[in-house]
C-alpha cells in the first residue's frame, strides 16, 4: 500500500507536474520528496530554535559577573561565585529563604485547593435546570479569560481606599477610617488565593464537567434501581470515575510547584506587601530586570529550571508506576 | 430511549424528599451567589464608567447606573498613547493570531507526512520545548542579541510556533479519513497544494479553537511588554492600563489635561481618576465579553483535545 503510494509520487515527479509551481525551486523538487518534505518546515524549527534552545546559551551569564550594557567578554568570570553566594552569603540566604516560603506557601495552598473544581463539578452536574447550568458555566469562566492587570483594575475599584467597599462602608458608618487591604501585608497569601480562585474555578471546573457527562447514564440508572441515593451515586459512581483526571491536574500542579508564575504577583506587589508576595518567579524579575543582578537572576533560574524538570520527570514516573501511563 | 429517560427521571421525583428539596436549594443558591459573584465586578465598572463622574468618584454608584453619559469614553481617547497603545494591541492581536494560526495548520499537517526525513525526532525537538525554559534574563538577552527589544515583532515571532497547538491540530488532521488525502495525492496535487485545498478547509473547526486561545493570549499579554520594551509608542493596552492604575498623581495631571473647558464645568463629567480608570477598564474587558459566549464551546473543544493528548 505505501510502496503504491510512493511509486505514484515518483512517477508524477518524474513527468515534472509536481511541485515546481508551488514555490518550490526546481532543483529543490528533483531532491528526494523526505528531504523536500524537511526543507518546508526548516523556517518554523529554526523558530524553535531560536526562542526554545538558543536562550540556553544565555545560562552562561550565571558564571560571570555581569553588567548591563556591557559585552560579555568584558566582563569577570567568576565561576560558580553566584551559586555559592545563594547559599552562603546570609543575607543572601535570609532573602532566599523569604521567597521560598512565600512559593511554598502558594502552591501548597494552590495544591490543598485543586479539589475545589472537582466538588463544584459534581455539584454543579446535580443541578438539572439546562439554561441555569450554561448560564453559571458562562459566568464563572469569564474571569478566566481577562488578565491580570485587569484582575488587578477590578481589585483596584473595589478594594482600594477609595474602591466600592470602603465606601459604602464608610457611607453606613460602620468603619470611620477605610481598611487598607490591598497595601497591607496582613492576608496577602490568603487574598492572592481568593483571587486566582475567583479567576480559575470555574475554567478548571470544565474538564471536570466533561469528564462527568462522558460517565455512562446506565451506571447511575443501576444504581437508583438498586436504591442509590443521590450521595451514593456521587460517591460511588461520579467522584472515582473523575479520579483519574484529578490525579493528572495533581501532578501537573506538583510539577510546576516552582513555576507559579509572576503575572499575578507582579500586578499585586507593593511597597507594602513585597515581603509576603515575592515568589521565585517575581524575585527573579526583582533583582534581574529592575535590581540589574543579572548574573545572580540567572543563577537563581537555572536552579529553578533544573529542579522543575527533575520534579517532571519524577512525577511522570509515579504516574506510570500508579496508572501505567505517562502524563506528558 | 429519551421517554424512558423521561420516565425514569418522573420516577426519581416522585422519590423526592423534603430533604432533597433542601439540597436542590441550597445548590441553587450557592450556584447562583458564585454567578454573581463573577459578574458583578464586571457590571460595576460598566455602571460606574458611564454614570455621573462625581458619584462614581464618591462610590454612590453600586447598582444602577445614574446620570448616565459617554463623554469618559470620548475623553479617554483623547489621553495621549491610549489610541496607540489600542492601535498596538489590536494589530498584535491580528497578526499574532494569523502567523500562529496559519503555522499550528501548517505544522500540524507536515508533521502527518510520513515520508518527512527524521519526522519524529523534529516532531519531538519541537514537543520537548514545552517542558523547559531557559528563564527569564537569558530569554532577555536572548531577544536584545536579537533587536527584538523595542519592536512590536517581540509579540509576533516568539509567538509563531506553539508547540501545543501544533498537537492539537495534528491529532485533528489525523483523526480526519485518510482516503481524502490519498485521492489528491493520486491527483498529483503538491503538498502546498494539498494543504491550501484540503486541509485548511477541512480543519477549520480546531483552527478555530486555536485562533481564539491565540487572540485572548495576545489581547491579555502584558508581562512582554514589561520585559522587552521600554518605547512608550510600543505599550499595548493592559500594561498602559497597570500603569494608569498605579499612577495616581500622573493621571491626575493627565486628568487636568485632557478635559475641555465645558466638561470641567460639568462636575459630573469632569474626568476623575477613577472615571479613567474604569472607563479604560471595561475598554480592555469589551471585546473578552463579547467574543467569549460566541466562542466558549471552542475553548471547551481546546482544552479537551488537548487533555485527552497533552
Amino acid at each position: 500500500m505505501k510502496d503504491g503510494k510512493s511509486k505514484t509520487k515518483k512517477a508524477s515527479n518524474e513527468s515534472g507536474i509536481s511541485t515546481a509551481g508551488y514555490g518550490v525551486s526546481i532543483k529543490a523538487s528533483r531532491i528526494k520528496e523526505k528531504y523536500r518534505l524537511f526543507f518546508l518546515i526548516i523556517p518554523f524549527l529554526v523558530l524553535v530554535f531560536m526562542f526554545s534552545y538558543f536562550p540556553l546559551y544565555g545560562w552562561i551569564y550565571a558564571l560571570y559577573d555581569y553588567k548591563a550594557p556591557l559585552k560579555l567578554s568584558q566582563c569577570d568570570f567568576v565561576g560558580f561565585k553566584w551559586f555559592k553566594t545563594l547559599f552562603a552569603n546570609p543575607t543572601q540566604v535570609k532573602q532566599l529563604m523569604v521567597v521560598m516560603k512565600n512559593t511554598f506557601a502558594m502552591s501548597l495552598l494552590g495544591i490543598a485547593t485543586s479539589f475545589l473544581p472537582v466538588l463544584f463539578a459534581v455539584f454543579l452536574n446535580e443541578i438539572k435546570s439546562k439554561w441555569f447550568k450554561n448560564m453559571v458555566q458562562t459566568l464563572t469562566t469569564l474571569p478566566n479569560f481577562i488578565s491580570w492587570t485587569l484582575v488587578y483594575a477590578i481589585a483596584f475599584c473595589l478594594f482600594a481606599p477609595t474602591g466600592m467597599l470602603n465606601t459604602v462602608l464608610q457611607n453606613w458608618g460602620i468603619i470611620s477610617e477605610p481598611i487598607k487591604i490591598l497595601d497591607s501585608s496582613k492576608h496577602v497569601w490568603l487574598q492572592m488565593l481568593l483571587w486566582s480562585t475567583w479567576k480559575g474555578l470555574g475554567w478548571g471546573a470544565i474538564m471536570y464537567l466533561a469528564g462527568i457527562a462522558g460517565i455512562d447514564a446506565e451506571l447511575y440508572d443501576a444504581a437508583k434501581v438498586d436504591g442509590a441515593g443521590r450521595w451514593q451515586c456521587i460517591k460511588n459512581i461520579t467522584i472515582p470515575l473523575i479520579m483519574p483526571t484529578y490525579f493528572v491536574m495533581l501532578m501537573l500542579n506538583i510539577a510546576n510547584f516552582l513555576n507559579n508564575g509572576m503575572e499575578q504577583y507582579f500586578v499585586f506587589q507593593n511597597a507594602f506587601n513585597k515581603q509576603n508576595i515575592q515568589v521565585l518567579d517575581l524575585y527573579v524579575y526583582n533583582i534581574g530586570m529592575t535590581g540589574q543582578s543579572l548574573s545572580l537572576a540567572t543563577a537563581i533560574g537555572i536552579l529553578k529550571s533544573l529542579v522543575s524538570v527533575t520534579l517532571l520527570v519524577i512525577v511522570n514516573g509515579t504516574s506510570k508506576k500508579i496508572r501505567g501511563e505517562s502524563i506528558i | 430511549m429519551a421517554r424512558a429517560n423521561k420516565e425514569k427521571e418522573a420516577a426519581v421525583r416522585m422519590k423526592m424528599q423534603p430533604k432533597d428539596y433542601a439540597f436542590s436549594f441550597f445548590n441553587y443558591l450557592v450556584f447562583a451567589l458564585l454567578a454573581l459573584l463573577c459578574l458583578y465586578p464586571f457590571y460595576y465598572l460598566i455602571i460606574n464608567s458611564i454614570s455621573a463622574n462625581d458619584l462614581s468618584a464618591s462610590g454612590k454608584i453600586n447598582f444602577l447606573p445614574e446620570g448616565i453619559h459617554l463623554q469618559n469614553y470620548k475623553d479617554v481617547f483623547k489621553l495621549r498613547g491610549l489610541s496607540t497603545a489600542a492601535l498596538v494591541s489590536v494589530c498584535r492581536t491580528v497578526l499574532g493570531t494569523v502567523f500562529t494560526v496559519m503555522a499550528s495548520a501548517f505544522l500540524g499537517f507536515m508533521f502527518t507526512q510520513e515520508k518527512m526525513w527524521h519526522r519524529k525526532f523534529w516532531y519531538r525537538f519541537m514537543v520537548i520545548t514545552m517542558y523547559f525554559n531557559a528563564g527569564l534574563i537569558p530569554m532577555f538577552m536572548t531577544m536584545r542579541t536579537l533587536h527584538l527589544t523595542n519592536s512590536f515583532w517581540v509579540y509576533i515571532i516568539p509567538a509563531i510556533v506553539q508547540p501545543f497547538n501544533v498537537i492539537i491540530v495534528k491529532t485533528y488532521i489525523e483523526s480526519l479519513p485518510a482516503s481524502l488525502m490519498e485521492a489528491a495525492e493520486i491527483d498529483g496535487a503538491g503538498i502546498l497544494t494539498r494543504f491550501f485545498k484540503i486541509v485548511l478547509p477541512t480543519s477549520t473547526p480546531i483552527l478555530a479553537t486555536v485562533a481564539i486561545w491565540a487572540a485572548v493570549g495576545q489581547w491579555n499579554s502584558y508581562q512582554d511588554t514589561l520585559i522587552y520594551i521600554t518605547d512608550q509608542k510600543l505599550y499595548s493596552l493592559q500594561y498602559l492600563l497597570y500603569t494608569y492604575i498605579n499612577q495616581a498623581s500622573s493621571l491626575a495631571n493627565l486628568v487636568k489635561s485632557s478635559g475641555s473647558a465645558a466638561a470641567a464645568a460639568n462636575l459630573a463629567k469632569q474626568q476623575t481618576p477613577t472615571s479613567i480608570r474604569m472607563t479604560i477598564s471595561v475598554i480592555v474587558v469589551l471585546p473578552i465579553m463579547f467574543i467569549y459566549p460566541l466562542f466558549q464551546k471552542h475553548f471547551v473543544k481546546g482544552i479537551m483535545i488537548g487533555a485527552v493528548k497533552g
